[in-house]
């Protein structure tokens, strides 16, 4: 018993240091099981993802099964065990916005951003486009959101002029 | 500033009314979600810059430490008419200005305090009889609402307690505290026929009863707002634009039960909702009229908030805990139910945010008084979220066994852009569709449950006649099917196998049997789940194949897309009497697939055609036709 305590304790001494940032939110949060959620989000929060050391590095200091917490980041959609990008687009395809034309509005994001096939993330991590279930805008579908601000009444017209000025912040002009 | 005895809730709410009463003029600017990402802080910035700029400024501290007098500018919360905003409302006189923007805030300013009439241009004007409203409870989109659950929102600044108490807030409270048993409490909301309004309308007052007398030293309250209905945002906005209604609803519903603790679940993606639930609740733990002791009576009630991360399914009630537990949220079965093990396995009240929000006024004006809205079996009100075709979309709140054209035409002022009704999605992916038919019908729990809809959470979106059935059929099972947590079978691969017939139906590849073999698994979907999200998966597919059949049958057998929606079905013509032979759209087609010769008509051969449309917006005469 004592053994296994010292091997668990060995193995934590060098992610402790390297993961100073984790270990504050937890213990900001406490190792009570329901602060998991709370401590990925925040986790997810510092690293715009869930790198699989860090999961595994919280099971063992809140002396959880990695499968369970595994099992939590993977089962909530806001958990992401990919890097985003710097911009976050997320589309409403909320049932409001879904009528009043989300589908071109994507396309036209898609398109912009330079996202071909099933890929969600671009290759140089700039744009992460993704959609989304309702945003709580329905007065304004067809609704988009980049990072935290809130577009409303988009059409393919209208955000291409909203990402045109972000490349260009970005400075990549095309 | 401590609130500790009824005697001072009363003083400080007199106190504050008296002092709100001094101001001459009050400009409340919607900060809710909507009229947020249209500027109106930008528009709050620039009208409180124009009122100081000519010293008529009072903070809200000035008129009720100092006494002063002045004009107030005040951030509230969603008045629900977002599709106008910003939106900006003026007290006295309950003017709205609508589609505000910072440059503006001169005219309205000058307007204000120079007694001129208000600025005409900011007015709402009809879009077809074109008469101007200034004041907002004359306009239609409100004038046939009763807003009650929703009768601060817009009014009151809901970051700041005072303003809450000084309209009469905790005071129903303090009466259950002081005047009622715990056993009385229930028995109130037993009589008040108040109805769960998370969806499936159970009879709230019989479930405080059944966790009043769950034996058990330790009990919570959690309060519901995950809010999962893509297309619904009534919760949102009364946290958002009254979150103590909701704190002291929780409260009362602790006393009554026996609960010290509480927990709101709030949906990942409203951080404005959170926010504001975080300072309601900093001020009423300040105050005492949260903590312990509240009050003096010796009664004492925390409430915690949890963020949900991101899965419709925590809506479900069991789930919903397992997710505050800090598991993956998949419902557990029932029984036991939660009033007899929930979080943690005590006993625990679960209700909707909309249904904490009415308590207050069912302890205020008593049972009797709240009968005398809504239906004799669905009482109150009801908010809506009204969205899609229609012409104002927007938060509503009407008595229950309002009809679907009074909230269609009346309020939500007919079909957008002259385009003809189809049909109303009630209730989200649970729910089904109202056709021409259900016009007349007066709507409640239960007429709505006997033609396969159902009120859900209160979305209700509003299609025409260029929304595809099939395809909106489809997208609802696309959604469920994601959201299946996976526990059950039925739920996890049915969905998935009604998903693909629709999908092919929609890429024309239908096959005529599928409608048979669709309805058989829907019924095995709802039989073989355990929570309601299997349960109901299937209703709007039902709702579809049951009035709109028609459509369903023009895709997979005659292969056409009747609205003129779904892709692979679309073939294009050229109508040879409007065709000028002009021979644009044949230089216009990326395929070669349009020939013919000048000024004859034109032919597009539909093998080649890649149906992409660029034809169609080429055409000066408007000649060539989808469908
Ligand atoms: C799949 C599913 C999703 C649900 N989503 C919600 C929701 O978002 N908000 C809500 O209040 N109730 C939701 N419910 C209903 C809850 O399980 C529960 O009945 C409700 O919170 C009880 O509150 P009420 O009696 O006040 O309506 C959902 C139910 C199911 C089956
Ligand atoms: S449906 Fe898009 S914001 Fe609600």
């Amino acid at each position: 018993m004592a053994e296994a305590k010292k091997v668990r304790e060995d193995a934590l001494a060098v992610p402790r240091r390297r993961f100073e940032k984790v270990n504050e939110i937890i213990a900001r949060h406490g190792k009570s099981a329901s602060a998991l959620i709370p401590i990925l989000q925040e986790v997810q929060e510092e690293y715009r993802y869930l790198p699989e050391e860090i999961l595994t590095y919280v099971a063992m200091v809140m002396d959880l099964p990695p499968s369970t917490v595994y099992g939590v980041a993977t089962f909530y959609v806001q958990f992401s065990l990919e890097p985003k990008g710097k911009y976050v687009i997320k589309i409403c395809d909320g049932t409001a916005c879904h009528v009043r034309g989300s589908d071109p509005v994507k396309e036209a994001i898609r398109k912009r951003v330079g996202l071909k096939n099933e890929k969600h993330t671009t290759d140089d991590l700039r744009f992460t486009v993704e959609t989304v279930s309702c945003l709580g805008a329905c007065g304004l579908a067809p609704v988009v959101m980049i990072n935290d601000q809130i577009y409303g009444q988009m059409t393919p017209d209208a955000i291409n002029v909203i990402l045109d000025k972000i490349l260009e912040e970005e400075g990549d002009v095309k | 500033m401590k609130i500790d005895s009824r005697e001072t809730l009363n003083t400080m709410g007199k106190t504050w009314k008296e002092g709100f009463a001094k101001e001459t003029a009050r400009i409340l600017v919607c900060a809710g979600t909507g009229c947020v990402a249209n500027g109106s802080l930008q528009v709050y910035e620039a009208l409180k810059a124009e009122v100081q700029r000519r010293n008529a400024y009072v903070s809200v501290e000035m008129l009720l430490e100092e006494g002063q007098s002045g004009t107030t500018i005040v951030k509230s919360g969603c008045h629900g008419f977002c599709e106008m905003g910003p939106l900006v409302r003026l007290e006295p006189g309950g003017i709205l200005y609508i589609k505000v923007s910072k440059d503006d805030a001169t005219d309205i300013v000058t307007a204000l305090l120079e007694g001129k009439g208000p600025v005409e241009r900011l007015l709402y004007k009809h879009p077809v009889t074109g008469e101007i409203y200034a004041e907002e409870s004359n306009i239609p989109f409100y004038k046939h609402q009763t807003r009650t659950v929703l009768q601060h929102c817009g009014v009151i600044d809901p970051e700041d307690i005072r303003e809450y108490i000084a309209e009469g807030g905790y005071q129903a409270l303090a009466k259950v505290l002081h005047e009622m048993s715990p056993a009385d409490v229930c028995q109130e909301v037993i009589d008040s026929g108040l109805r769960g309004r998370g969806g499936g309308g159970f009879p709230t007052g019989r479930k405080w009863e059944a966790t009043r007398i769950s034996e058990g030293e330790k009990k919570y309250v959690v309060c519901n707002g995950d809010e999962g209905d893509p297309g619904a945002f009534m919760d949102r906005s009364v946290m958002e634009g009254d979150p103590h209604k909701v704190l002291e609803g929780m409260a009362i519903a602790g006393y009554a039960v026996g609960a010290d603790e509480g927990y709101i679940y709030v949906r990942a993606e409203y951080p404005l909702a959170v926010q504001r639930l975080e300072t309601a609740i900093k001020q009423a733990l300040e105050m005492g009229l949260l903590g312990e002791n509240i009050l003096g009576t010796g009664f004492n009630f925390r409430i915690k908030i949890k963020e949900g991360a991101g899965a419709f399914v925590c809506g479900e009630e069991t789930a919903l805990l397992a997710s505050i537990e800090g598991e993956r949220g998949m419902p557990r079965p029932k029984p036991p139910f939660p009033a007899q093990s929930g979080l943690w396995g005590k006993p625990t009240l679960i209700n909707n945010v909309e249904t904490f929000a009415n308590v207050p006024k069912v302890i205020n004006d008593g049972a009797k008084v709240f009968r005398k809205s809504g239906t004799a079996k669905s009482p109150g009100t009801k908010t809506f979220a009204l969205t899609g075709q229609v012409a104002n979309t927007g938060l509503i709140e009407v008595p229950m066994g309002i009809t679907l054209r009074d909230i269609v035409y009346e309020i939500g002022g007919g079909l957008r852009n002259g385009k003809r009704f189809k049909a109303v999605q009630i209730g989200g992916p649970s729910g089904g569709c109202l056709t021409e038919q259900h016009m007349d019908m007066e709507l409640d729990f239960d007429s709505l449950l006997s033609v396969g809809a159902m009120i859900g959470s209160g979305g209700l979106v509003v299609t025409n006649e260029d929304t595809c059935m099939v395809e909106f059929a489809r997208y609802f099972m696309n959604f469920t099917q994601n959201e299946s947590c996976g526990k059950c079978v039925p739920c996890r691969e049915g969905t998935k196998r009604m998903l693909e017939m629709l999908q092919r139906a929609v890429d024309g590849e239908g096959r005529p049997e599928d409608v048979e073999i669709l309805e058989d698994l829907a019924e095995a979907v709802k039989d073989g789940s355990l929570c309601g999200l299997g349960k109901t998966a299937p209703n709007p597919v039902l709702s579809m194949l049951k009035y709109f059949k028609d459509e369903y049958v023009a895709h997979v057998v005659d292969k056409r897309c009747p609205a003129g929606v779904c892709k692979a079905l679309l073939g294009y013509s050229i109508d040879p009497e409007s065709c000028k032979g002009c021979s644009k759209c044949s230089r216009v087609c990326p395929v070669g697939a349009i020939t013919g010769e000048i000024k004859k008509p034109y032919r597009i051969d539909s093998e080649k055609c890649i149906k992409c449309g660029a034809c169609v917006s080429s055409c000066p005469f408007k000649a060539i036709k989808e469908g």
